[in-house]
């Protein structure tokens, strides 16, 4: 029993956070949400060159065959500094997806390798969600026909934007057609796949929602520190202060509801949907107050364009309702609580389920 | 991260499993309030102490185990899971033993641990007085050095069991004119001493859970304090406040009720159900304990590899506190009118169970250092956010 992280997890994180500091600053975000395709290339060109994509592919394809433990630290820094969906979206989430993928699947080592690289855009579109991330930015998206995985080229299919509130965001629908030559996997091979690309992705909107809520705390202690009324920091009337203090609990009891949920994940723990779903509820939780205090702290500036609590404010409200809306990850632990038989003893916290 | 338990942990769970099915009063101690309650739950103690298991975290020669905070943990999801009693010495053993461990010197330690674990003697603490609650530094009661003994007076209030207890332990002023948190020391006194008068206040629940202390030139020998003189507040503030915040109240205190709700939910769907929200509640609270739980080994796991744990306990606290509530709010909101039925009546079963907890867990947010005090602490502490 030991839950806590190695040193070299603990390394990597803080060397991916200062690396983001730079690249991902709230100036360079700026230019993203303002503007179309072009700086989110930069960005993931920068990213790619430090070899971030090829993070979680099987070291036998060239990766560093990073497990979901070490990527519900990364997940945190991502959504620390407001990084596009991409990154996750591809070297985490997707990389998951094709490494599942039988190896009769002829593309799979090639893509496994062009991620690695980082020359693989790539979109998926789970049944979860009407829209699909980066489709238009996509070489290949991944499509979910009932529990079939289909790979999909852009040529295709059909693709109309839909604006998000978070503008770093590129949600498009797809129009497309299933066929016995797009589909990857069936049957209980692509049921698996599904759920288990589902739990990744939720999982990773969690890391990343706690991140948000990390990042929205700071920017709120920041501004009550500087801003004076009364003659005084504002930070320093106990009814911010209140306010600042409930968020920080709520990341705080986050934080191993996280951590246990990616251990689940990377073990193939039985209860792996109900602990995934308990990270994201507490991960919503945390990033929803996160939002409504900071924008309380900050006043009227916190309801401007101006002031950069903005991004991370509408990015926690986007990815909320992200991999699984907040009510259907609320849905799968009440249904697990109250209506199956389990036996819900203090001691059973961490017994796998025979 | 690794989070399965070793062969000698689930041995060890076992091992307290059985003792417990074995040992554990089939039919419910009287409340710990009362004098018969509390001498049933003292010889409860000493039976535990008999197994070496009443401290299973103190050393072996202190009447404890030796065993790690995991290990800790592992116990009390079996005590609670059992349904055992309630730990009726637990203010002096979780509290004051961890300060004794920190400071006493070797002599302090032999004398007062071993019958601290064994409950031969019971403990009361005394911090507050009638001016001095929230804002504790501001103790009057005082404590005159004269030569071996310090000489006692003053009034202490809100004792917990101190109507039943052999002992005392709280701060004093013992250099006349200080001010604050300066110039107290930390004494522990001997209730059936000369010039000691104890008043009970009657709790919520109409028993006599707590009481003022009066100390009427009450002679303390210096042997009897710990830490310096003058440095009370230091050493009654050290004590590492994970240690004040977690073991207090650990996970499977709020698990195991969890665990009940959820089956007064499952027995009384139909009727819960008029309600979707209570479902929820219920799930919510399930859930906010299993959070405690997780959050109880990741902070063990810090601790254990030498991580120092600050003021994010206040943090736990506010979070145990105000599941409490949830918990037992959500359990009255599911019995509806028969909720409100004390123990002697005719149609309560089950009810008194979920009246007590939801009695107590009002004191929860209160006692142990207000939770608008907590959230202070963690602004200031955690945050950095200026004082005043
Ligand atoms: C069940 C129970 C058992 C107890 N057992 C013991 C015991 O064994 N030994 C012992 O010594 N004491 C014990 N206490 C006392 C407990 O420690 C005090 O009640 C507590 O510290 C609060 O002090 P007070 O009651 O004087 O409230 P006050 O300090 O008068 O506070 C009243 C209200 O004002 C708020 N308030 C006060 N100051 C501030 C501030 N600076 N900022 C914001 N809000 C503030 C408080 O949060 C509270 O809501 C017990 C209390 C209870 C309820």
């Amino acid at each position: 029993m030991d839950f806590t992280f190695t040193e070299d997890q603990l390394l990597f994180r803080e060397a991916i956070g200062r690396f983001l500091s730079t690249e991902a600053s709230p100036e360079n975000l700026r230019d993203i949400w303002s503007n179309e395709q072009a700086p989110i290339d930069n960005l993931l060109e920068q990213i790619c060159a430090q070899g971030l994509s090829a993070l979680s592919i099987p070291e036998a394809n060239g990766g560093l065959g990073m497990g979901d433990i070490a990527w519900s630290l990364m997940t945190q820094e991502l959504g620390y500094y407001a990084v596009v969906d991409q990154l996750a979206d591809a070297a985490y989430v997707g990389a998951g997806l094709i490494s599942a993928l039988p190896n009769t699947v002829a593309l799979k080592a090639e893509y496994l390798d062009k991620i690695c690289e980082g020359k693989l855009r790539l979109a998926i579109g789970h049944e979860c969600s009407p829209l699909v991330a980066d489709a238009q930015l996509a070489g290949v998206l991944l499509m979910q026909h009932n529990n079939e995985v289909h790979i999909v080229s852009p040529d295709n299919v059909r693709i109309t934007p839909n604006a998000s509130i978070d503008t770093s965001r590129r949600l498009a629908q797809v129009d497309w057609q299933p066929s016995d030559k797009t589909c990857a996997a069936s049957g209980e091979e692509g049921q698996i796949i599904w759920q288990e690309t589902l739990n990744r992705g939720a999982l990773s909107v969690a890391g990343q929602l706690l991140g948000l809520a990390q990042r929205m705390l700071d920017l709120s202690v920041e501004y009550s520190l500087q801003r004076k009324q009364f003659g005084k920091e504002i930070g320093s009337f106990q009814a911010v202060k209140h306010q600042l203090a409930d968020v920080a609990g709520k990341i705080e009891i986050a934080k191993p509801v996280l951590y246990r949920a990616a251990c689940s994940l990377e073990n193939k723990h039985p209860l792996s949907d109900i602990h995934v779903s308990q990270a994201r509820n507490f991960c919503n939780d945390a990033a929803a107050l996160a939002a409504r205090h900071s924008i309380q702290v900050h006043g009227a500036m916190g309801y401007t364009w101006e002031v950069d609590l903005q991004m991370y404010m509408k990015r926690s409200w986007a990815l909320n309702n992200t991999w699984g809306d907040s009510t259907c990850h609320q849905a799968r632990v009440q249904n697990y609580v109250l209506n199956t038989d389990v036996d819900l003893a203090p001691s059973k916290t961490f017994e796998v389920m025979s | 991260m690794e989070l399965t338990f070793s062969k000698e942990q689930q041995n060890f769970r076992l091992e307290v499993r059985e003792w417990l099915a074995a040992n554990v009063p089939k039919q419910k101690l009287p409340t710990y309030d009362t004098k018969e309650g509390f001498e049933l739950h003292r010889q409860w103690e000493k039976k535990l102490f008999d197994a070496t298991l009443s401290m299973v975290m103190w050393p072996t020669k202190y009447g404890g185990r030796g065993c790690d905070l995991i290990d800790w943990l592992i116990f009390e999801e079996e005590y609670y899971g059992a349904g055992a009693p309630g730990r009726v010495n637990q203010n002096g053993q979780l509290l004051l033993g961890s300060t004794i461990m920190e400071f006493g010197t070797a002599e302090q330690k032999a004398r007062f641990l071993p019958k601290m674990a064994s409950s031969e003697d019971m403990w009361a603490q005394a911090w507050s007085e009638p001016n001095a609650g929230s804002d504790m530094a501001n103790i009057s009661s005082k404590a005159e050095l004269h030569g071996d003994h310090y000489i006692i007076n003053g009034q202490k209030t809100w004792s917990t069991r101190a109507i039943y207890a052999d002992w005392a332990f709280g701060l004093f002023r013992s250099e006349a004119g200080s001010k604050r948190h300066h110039g107290l020391s930390f004494l522990l006194v001997p209730l059936d001493a000369e010039g000691v008068t104890i008043r009970p206040i009657k709790a919520l629940d109409g028993e006599d859970a707590f009481a003022e202390i009066f100390f009427d030139n009450v002679k303390v020998p210096v042997e009897n304090r710990i830490g310096d003189d003058g440095q009370g507040w230091h050493v009654a503030m050290a004590t590492a406040g994970f240690e004040r915040g977690l073991l207090l109240r650990s996970p499977a205190r709020f698990q195991q009720p969890a665990r009940r709700l959820v089956k007064l939910y499952r027995d009384n769907k139909a009727v819960a159900d008029r309600d979707a929200s209570i479902g929820a509640a219920v799930a919510k609270c399930w859930s906010d304990a299993e959070a405690y739980a997780l959050s109880a080994y990741n902070t063990v796991g810090r601790v254990n590899n030498g991580e120092k744990i600050g003021a994010e306990s206040s943090l736990n606290k506010i979070f145990w506190s105000e599941l409490d509530l949830l918990i037992f709010q959500t359990a009255m909101d599911i019995l509806g009118a028969t909720g409100q039925l004390l123990r002697s009546a005719e149609l309560a079963k089950e009810q008194a169970y979920w009246l007590d907890g939801f009695l107590f867990a009002q004191a929860g947010p209160i006692y142990a250092g207000t939770n608008e005090i907590q959230r202070n602490i963690v602004a200031e502490r955690v945050l950095g956010l200026p004082k005043k």
